[in-house]
């Protein structure tokens, strides 16, 4: 063990200088493999993400924390010792994170380990009573929440108004889907991929593809890489739109929530006319796409003009309310710095001042040869500058679907995907979802998932709940929330 | 300012189930069979990655509309047996409804069944009061349940209303695959709503667990939570679909809208 954990120390300090030297910590994973656990920290720069592997041997139980060196760390060895059982030696806060709090040591074999358990029977009155000083007391929000929300609950510690502290229980919805990957053809893992974080089904799907294509070594032909860009912009202008409406509901502007509820219905209607789901799914399959849009480019180009037209006039009127405004500037402000030592990924981080978008920086389908326009630096960090960064990606998605309906029109008959049977190997693969880069970790051996692990941006980016509160009082927290726009479906899994 | 802006653009609200609405009918439902192809079953079984087609007893196709994920592979592989059901009346009053063909109940049973959502649902008729739970959704039914309110479809107008507190609501919709983590937030709810109540289980994954099941995150559909009253398929139902279902659970579907309603 000590032998392995100098070894491991060694390869954590060397992370650790290439994040400080300008690399992005993009996740740490862990893998069950015969030898022992697999630990692969991946880190993202403008050649691709890429994995550094490391073994722990087979009899470890424990190994020396990376959180302590990277602090962005500090969710993923959490995750890792809930689903393998092995304890980050020196993390802060050792604690269950995706699995409700088991009775002392009584989850054996964890999930991730072989045989894992039939089920997980959580256990209310392990859940840890949480200590307050005097005069303070805890609001539960949630798990069931008060409206329609995906079940996460936060603790919010208050001396009455501010809030000095914020926890977050996320494991209520874990649906445990790393495990179900396991086996399944990289077919069958396609509709899984789709389901992990519903609201991002495109980006997902081209996540998981793009990693199942770089092991086949597929190439995706121009066509499908035309229509994979096409979905992947209707399903951030939903997200956006989303954005919009709870923050617009969280003001109590009624009139701006309805038309920003129908300019969202717009855009799912137009993406159920273009490929029968509401969602876009079915439409991204390793190789290429499974058909063109029932839409055509002609059509395309007038749906698209009017929503823009629409949403546009309407975005200017919302951010002409200064009753509105007021409610958003200076909210959950996010510092510059904490955002590039984090990696914060999408909108979160870009309104902090640091980008690393992958369509711009690692760009993979048609983004390559399509024009993306550089927004407008938005370096305030606050819940109005995440806002403002939605409204320019907005317009940047108006701008490539223009494009892509052009390009569509002209675009030759042909195949729409390439063969692509994949039977052994391993690779990472990415895509920008609306909250930023989603990445999927895939093996395949004799043609099955052995071990696919999505990581959502919302995952990564969900952790920084924790310091958004510097000044911010409980009216806030619904804006503060709204703001980081993410999907709880894709952090818990 | 804002006032004048929710003028501009008319009334775009939907009339349906008064009026028929074109879009009800042009989103896709769970797949269905359109024609028995005898002695095939077997190997039509494997197409369903949930193992939603199986073998009647006649030797005929069975699909369990509640086990669809609308991947379309049967349709696409065999478009003679299977096709998309096209109306948004797919909401069920019992399990085994959702099959095509249904599996049969015995009429003593079902009449019991009617009668007890009846005499539930009587009370509540023309003011209505919603609570959701998501016991491990993927965030689609969400968006789908939060659509019901925007202005195309407006359930105001039929006087259906969310409710933050579960001591004020009349219908509990459940969404996801059953995360046992939520099981028991979920029965809390569940226990802390007024008598009458009705539970509707929205999406595929909240009547077997979809995709997400066989896992030991989730018990395969809430039924094995709380017992529901209505089942609605999808992989998520689309808004027409769940205010069928609302509507199928209050005895208020006009005869004519949904007709293909398994009541």
């Amino acid at each position: 063990m000590s032998l392995a954990s100098d070894t491991l120390t060694t390869l954590w300090e060397r992370l650790a200088e290439e994040v400080a030297a300008g690399r992005r910590f993009a996740g740490l994973f862990g893998t069950a493999r015969p030898e022992g656990l697999m630990l692969s920290a991946h880190l993202a720069d403008a050649r691709g993400v890429t994995a550094a592997d490391t073994i722990l041997p087979a009899t470890a139980t424990s190994y020396p924390a990376l959180t302590p060196l990277l602090g962005a760390a500090f969710w993923y060895e959490r995750e890792i010792a809930d689903m393998f059982g092995v304890i980050p030696q020196g993390h802060p806060r050792p604690e269950p994170l995706l699995l409700p709090q088991p009775p002392e040591g009584a989850l054996r074999p964890r999930p991730g380990e072989s045989g894992g358990p039939a089920a997980i029977e959580p256990d209310p009155r392990a859940l840890p009573l949480h200590v307050v000083g005097p005069g303070l007391f805890t609001i539960p929000h949630g798990p069931v929440r008060s409206g329609v929300f995906e079940s996460i609950e936060y603790l919010v510690e208050t001396p009455g108004e501010d809030i000095p502290h914020l926890n977050m229980r996320v494991f209520y919805k874990h649906r445990g889907l790393d495990k179900r990957f396991e086996g399944m053809t990289a077919a069958d893992g396609l509709l899984l991929a789709e389901r992990v974080e519903g609201t991002a089904t495109v980006a997902h799907a081209l996540a998981y593809c793009h990693a199942v294509e770089r092991i086949c070594g597929a190439e995706v032909p121009w066509t499908a890489a035309l229509v994979r860009v096409l979905h992947a912009e209707l399903e951030r202008l939903a997200c956006h739109l989303d954005v919009a409406i709870r923050l617009a509901d969280a003001a109590g502007l009624a009139v701006a929530t309805a038309r920003f509820g129908w300019h969202k219905e717009r855009v799912l209607r137009l993406v159920g006319h273009a490929c029968g789901s509401r969602f876009g799914r079915g439409v991204v399959v390793p190789g290429g796409v499974s058909r063109l849009p029932l839409t055509g480019p002609g059509e395309l180009l007038t749906e698209i003009g009017t929503l823009d037209k629409a949403v546009t006039a309407d975005v200017a009127a919302l951010m002409g309310t200064a009753s509105f405004l007021d409610r958003l500037r200076r909210t959950g402000p996010l510092r510059p710095e904490r955002a590039r030592e984090h990696g914060a990924l999408g909108p979160v981080g870009k309104a902090s001042g640091y980008s690393d978008d992958a369509r711009e920086f690692r760009p993979y389908d048609a983004y390559p040869s399509l024009g993306l326009h550089q927004p407008a630096p938005r370096p305030a960090g606050d819940a109005l500058d995440r806002l403002r960064v939605r409204w320019d990606e907005v317009a940047q998605s108006f701008h490539l679907l223009r494009q892509v309906a052009d390009e569509l029109a002209e675009a030759p008959d042909g195949p729409l995907r390439a063969g692509c049977d994949a039977s052994d190997g391993r690779a990472t693969g990415w895509a920008e979802a609306p909250q930023g880069e989603v990445l999927y970790d895939v093996r395949l051996e004799d043609g099955l998932i052995t071990r696919c692990h999505p990581r959502s941006a919302s995952f990564h980016n969900l952790v920084l709940m924790h310091e958004l509160f510097a000044g911010d009082i409980l009216t806030d927290f619904p804006f503060i929330e709204a703001s980081l726009g993410l999907s709880v479906a894709g952090v818990t899994r | 300012m804002w006032a004048l802006r929710g003028l501009r653009d008319g009334v775009v609200t939907t009339r349906w189930p008064a009026r028929p609405d074109p879009y009800a009918a042009a989103v896709r439902g769970p797949a269905t069979v359109l024609a028995q192809a005898a002695g095939a079953a077997d190997q039509l079984e494997r197409l369903c990655p949930t193992g939603a087609i199986s073998n009647a007893d006649d030797g005929g196709v069975r699909l369990d509309q509640g086990k669809c994920v609308q991947c379309g592979r049967c349709v696409a592989a065999r478009p003679d047996v299977f096709g998309w059901s096209e109306e948004p009346g797919a909401a069920a009053l019992w399990r085994g409804a959702l099959t095509v063909p249904e599996f049969g109940e015995t009429p003593e049973r079902l009449d019991a069944l009617r009668n007890s959502l009846k005499t539930r649902s009587a009370a509540l008729r023309r003011s209505v009061h919603l609570r959701h739970v998501d016991a491990g959704s993927d965030g689609t039914e969400e968006w789908e349940i939060l659509a019901l309110f925007n202005p195309v479809y407006d359930v105001h107008r039929l006087g259906i209303f969310l409710t933050a507190s579960p001591r004020h609501a009349d219908i509990l919709l459940v969404t996801g695959a059953g995360a046992r983590g939520m099981a028991e937030p979920l029965r809390q709810t569940y226990d802390a709503m007024p008598e009458p109540k009705i539970v509707i289980a929205v999406g595929t994954d909240a009547v077997s667990g979809g995709l997400a099941s066989p896992s030991y995150g989730v018990s395969g559909g809430i039924g094995a939570i709380v017992p529901v009253d209505v089942w609605v398929p999808g992989a998520p139902p689309p808004p027409f679909s769940i205010l069928h279902a609302l509507l199928l659970a209050l005895g208020r579907l006009p005869a004519g809208a949904g007709e293909g309603a398994r009541s």
